[in-house]
């Protein structure tokens, strides 16, 4: 709108986003060094004449018969069955509470915000127990199917889908004696694209940083997500023979927030969007 | 769908047994023996057969390798679920589902008798281990031992010995400490010297404190059957409370906490100069604190009395077979490969400090030189510990709850006025309170 | 329960009532049956029960509850959580709605980088962001330390008693401005134009266009964000669990409520006694989250 640009206002700002930034920065500067170099250089500059990134990255890929790739491939498995499956569901759900009047409607979001006050660490031990009675745990379908249930992804579809398709269009379509999934994937979807792809970012984002329930669920390291994974590489320094290897850990944090980055970066244009037409209806 | 459908009906079925099932736990406390004979074991290997085994110490990989070398129709699912506490949350939940349960865990010494009570794990005496008594050292021993049943075999053993760097000592003119009051003496002069360096770190460790304790002779912890003790006001106790305060109230302990690259950073640059702890820290200090190589030697335990002989464990863990498991023979085949034959040599080979008595007077074990040590035969010195270690020990059978709130009440001493003797009353009366609603005669 | 004004009103229209939606909402519900009403069924009904190492399982009727809300480490963790909820929410939404205002409002230099870099840190795990706040925290050898060092000052530890809570809220501060910026931002993003150029004819300033146009408009999204805030706040777990190691004796293990549920089932097998605790902290959550959004719906 052509207003004037404030150098003031640019300043408040950037302080903001350096705070933002300080702790990555730092991520990556460590992530130069050494196990030894680690310890015994300033945090936030690099450590002279040594530099270790890449020696750093090879050494996570490989240690320990090349765990870490596994991990990785283990939380892409999570982040595509669980995110994609709740970002499905959320969808599904959220259409089918904005353009359907149905029995029991008003009572889906109150039980769904009641029960997400309800502490999730402490439904943990019940949560566990079902599960190894199911023979659920320490298998993939214990992480992804509670990764499946995405509230907010909920609210947000719920909303987007009430903005972004027409009345109109269903009422046309049901003339014209389409069935209502027909209807959906072929009138409807294509309208709800943008917020599809940001329920699926924020799904992502959760699945791929999930660490509690993993934690509890998986016992065995081959089906350990690389949040878990590195916690356990923090761990080893205090086991009897066990090597310290923080600067594993860190390089390893370093390349497990790198893939969300890019992803973020690269999908923003589509999840403002979905994420503006989510938020302000009321 | 259906598979949803099938899910939700597997849930609600699981709900209806969890609520239908109460709990079997019997008040009665003696763990029978183990049903099972030698006889059993050798033909439990001949048929062979799959363990799972959870362990997170590293060395145990070189012995299911072996064991599966060594009877080649036995497979080992060797599994890391975790150090520690980490590992006993997983073990309980898993006993609680009923599923899951490994055939093997790794217990360490002060959680053993909170699982045997629990008849979580088996008395194995039954397989021939009630034999081996003089295989092993008297403190793991008798860790392994309670209630006149065998609950695991010792796996490692951590007699105490005072790590400390020469050159910092050597530096500021410290002379190695005899007795513990000599060690405040030493750590005023550090600290005054230099602000920046300590002669220890300490925020509150539960293992340290009970070790401390032990040392000086206190038994703070009596367990006879259901009926517990409990008394941080004995004088062996007390001792410790009234010696370790100035090194808390004067802030000669570095407030930084152990196993973080800090303390790493701190043991590797000299600002932390020495460390009381177990025999199994040399590996611990070779790979965290590589710059301090050569620096740094071993010296015994400083004393309570001048001129006393007294040590204690601190740390060490034990294989334990699980009763849940369904081929206890087997399994208990792979705790004793693992405890005292062939697997304990590839353990010592990969740096473990065993609790085996030939091993600890072996001269080959004792002559080992150790490079971080500049060459020190430090071994000597914690095979000596391992002599002295003051009998009559024992931990409660709730310590590992105990221990998590060691902090909340004894931890107050390091971040406020509270003094560690209060402290440790604290704590008293919180694992009293505790052990009475577990329902535990506590006096 | 807070949101469903919003949308049963724009949904019911001119449609009949139909067994249609459930094959849209029924697999979400199905599924949030299974990972969510099961184990809260499954909670009350242990919080029902005691059990013991020693003399085993027994029914105890409302004894849970009753030691419950005596229990003064459940109290002091509950009264710190508050703390929190007071201090850290609105700072974290001020601070948020300041930079989405900033953005919008088309003055700054460079927005979009400061939009996506502020946001960066939501994509970070809270491991990897605990541990390196955890670094800056270092009075040795962090960032702390350093300043101590080039400056010869003493300025106080970030995880001392006094400023460990300080200390978490900065780290969940630093977690979630950037995310709610950018719920408020894109709300904004929304507000028809036509608006401002009416408001820019009756010759409004900046200020009078921000309170008159643009905080109303997106009352929703503020409404959402601080009850997802209050949720949250209540239920802090992360950031203060993986920080303990570094302060155990000031992160107690009751430190929060929820830490609290935790210890006791993990550490203590007191899982009837967690159950208990887990149940009314979400009582209580429901009821203040209720009264956020009866207060955001009554300012209309």
């Amino acid at each position: 709108m052509g207003r004037r640009r404030s150098a003031v206002l640019t300043v408040l700002i950037a302080l903001v986003a350096i705070y933002s930034l300080v702790p990555l920065a730092w991520l990556v500067v460590n992530a130069t060094k050494t196990q030894e170099g680690l310890l015994s250089s300033f945090g936030l500059w690099f450590d002279d004449g040594r530099f270790a990134l890449f020696d750093n990255v090879r050494q996570t890929l490989t240690y320990d018969d090349g765990v870490f790739v596994r991990w990785l491939g283990n939380t892409l498995l999570y982040v595509v069955a669980g995110a994609g499956g709740a970002t499905l569901l959320a969808t599904l759900g959220g259409y089918g509470l904005a353009k359907f009047d149905f029995p029991g409607k008003r009572a889906v979001f109150a039980v769904v915000i009641g029960a997400v006050a309800v502490p999730g660490t402490a439904l943990a031990v019940p949560t566990f127990l079902m599960f190894s009675r199911m023979g659920l745990t320490n298998t993939p379908w214990s992480v992804i199917i509670p990764s499946l249930v995405s509230p907010f992804g909920l609210y947000l579809m719920w909303t987007f889908s009430q903005q972004a398709v027409p009345d109109e269009m269903l009422e046309a379509a049901r003339i014209d004696g389409a069935g209502e999934f027909h209807t959906f994937f072929r009138v409807s979807a294509p309208l709800l694209g943008p917020g599809i792809v940001t329920v699926l970012l924020f799904t992502v984002v959760a699945t791929w940083n999930n660490y509690f329930l993993p934690l509890i669920m998986l016992k065995d390291p081959q089906w350990y997500p690389l949040t878990i994974g590195l916690n356990s590489w923090n761990d080893q320094a205090q086991t009897v023979g066990g090597q310290a290897v923080f600067n594993l850990v860190i390089t390893g944090s370093l390349l497990t927030i790198l893939p969300l980055l890019a992803a973020f970066l690269l999908l923003q244009r589509y999840w403002q969007s979905g994420l503006a037409a989510g938020s302000v209806k009321e | 769908m259906s598979r949803f459908l099938k899910v939700a009906a597997a849930a609600t079925a699981a709900i209806l047994t969890l609520a239908a099932c109460s709990d079997d736990s019997s008040s009665d406390i003696t763990t029978p023996p183990a049903t099972g004979s030698e006889a059993d074991v050798t033909a439990a290997l001949q048929k062979g057969g799959n363990l799972t085994v959870w362990a997170w110490d590293s060395t145990v990989k070189d012995v299911a390798a072996g064991f599966e070398k060594k009877y080649p129709n036995v497979k080992i699912n060797l599994v890391n679920a975790g150090t520690g506490d980490k590992q006993y949350t997983a073990l309980q939940n898993a006993i609680a589902a009923g599923s899951g349960v490994p055939d093997v865990a790794q217990i360490e010494y002060y959680a053993v008798l909170q699982f045997a009570i629990a008849k979580s794990l088996a008395n194995i005496s039954g397989y021939g281990a009630s034999g081996l008594k003089s295989s092993f050292t008297p403190g793991p021993w008798n860790a392994v031992t309670p209630n006149g049943g065998v609950f695991g075999l010792p796996l490692d053993s951590g007699p105490m010995a005072l790590f400390y760097n020469k050159e910092v000592f050597d530096r500021y003119g410290i002379a190695v400490p005899a007795t513990w009051t000599e060690y405040v003496e030493a750590a005023r002069k550090l600290h005054k010297a230099n602000p920046k360096a300590y002669l220890t770190a300490d925020t509150g460790d539960a293992g340290f404190t009970t070790s401390m304790i032990w040392q000086a002779g206190g038994k703070p912890y009596q367990v006879q059957d259901t009926t517990v003790r409990i008394d941080f006001a004995d004088p062996g106790a007390t001792e410790f409370a009234t010696v370790w305060q100035p090194m808390i109230s004067e802030k000669l302990v570095a407030p930084i906490p152990p196993w973080t690259d800090q303390w790493f950073k701190a043991l590797g640059d000299g600002t932390i100069a020495s460390l009381p702890t177990g025999a199994w820290m040399p590996g611990n200090l070779a790979s965290g604190a590589a710059a301090a190589s050569g620096k740094w030697r071993v010296a015994p335990m400083p004393q309570w009395e001048a001129g006393g002989q007294a040590s204690a464990e601190n740390g060490g863990s034990s294989l334990g077979v699980l009763d849940k498991s369904a081929n206890k023979a087997l399994a208990y085949a792979f705790v004793k490969y693992a405890s005292v034959d062939e697997g304990k040599d590839l353990r010592i080979k990969g740096g473990a400090f065993p609790s085996t008595t030939a091993d600890l007077q072996s001269p080959a074990f004792l002559n080992t030189p150790f490079p971080y040590f500049a060459g020190q035969k430090a071994n000597e010195i914690f095979a000596k510990s391992a002599r002295q270690v003051v009998p009559g020990w024992s931990y409660l059978p709730f310590q590992v709850y105990a221990n998590s709130v060691f902090n909340d009440t004894a931890g107050k001493a390091y971040v406020s006025s509270t003094t560690l003797a209060d402290g440790l009353k604290a704590w008293q009366e919180k694992s009293a309170k505790y052990g009475t609603e577990q329902g535990f005669t506590v006096k | 329960m807070a949101i469903t004004y919003a949308g049963a009103r724009a949904g019911g229209r001119r449609r009949r009532r139909s067994l249609e939606g459930w094959k849209f909402a029924g697999p979400f519900m199905l599924v949030f049956a299974l990972v969510f009403l099961a184990p809260i069924g499954y909670s009350i009904y242990l919080s029902l029960y005691r059990n013991r190492l020693i003399g085993g399982n027994s029914f105890v009727g409302f004894d849970n509850y009753t030691q419950a809300l005596q229990d003064a480490q459940f109290w002091s963790g509950f009264g710190r959580v508050a703390l929190f909820l007071v201090v850290q929410v609105p700072i974290m939404l001020l601070l948020a709605l300041l930079v989405a205002l900033a953005v919008d409002s088309g003055r700054l230099y460079g927005k979009a980088f400061f939009r996506v870099s502020i946001f960066l840190p939501y994509a970070v795990p809270a491991v990897v962001a605990t541990l390196m706040w955890g670094f800056m925290y270092s009075n040795q050898f962090g960032l702390i330390g350093n300043i101590n060092d080039a400056l010869h000052v003493t300025l106080p530890e970030p995880l001392s008693a006094d400023l460990a809570l300080a200390s978490i809220g900065n780290i969940v501060t630093w977690e979630f401005v950037g995310y709610n910026m950018l719920i408020f931002y894109s709300a904004l993003q929304v507000v028809p134009a036509s608006l401002y150029e009416s408001a820019e004819i009756d010759g409004a300033g900046q200020f009078r266009i921000i309170r008159a146009i643009k905080l109303p408009h997106i009352r929703g999204a503020l409404v959402i964000a601080t009850i997802f805030s209050v949720i949250g706040s209540f239920q802090l777990f992360n950031e203060p669990a993986i920080m303990r190691p570094l302060a155990r004796n000031v992160i107690t293990t009751g430190y929060t409520p929820n830490m609290y549920a935790y210890s006791l089932s993990f550490s203590g097998q007191q899982y009837n006694y967690a159950a208990t605790v887990a149940i009314i902290m979400g009582l209580i959550t429901m009821a203040i989250a209720y009264a956020v959004q009866l207060r955001g719906a009554r300012e209309k």
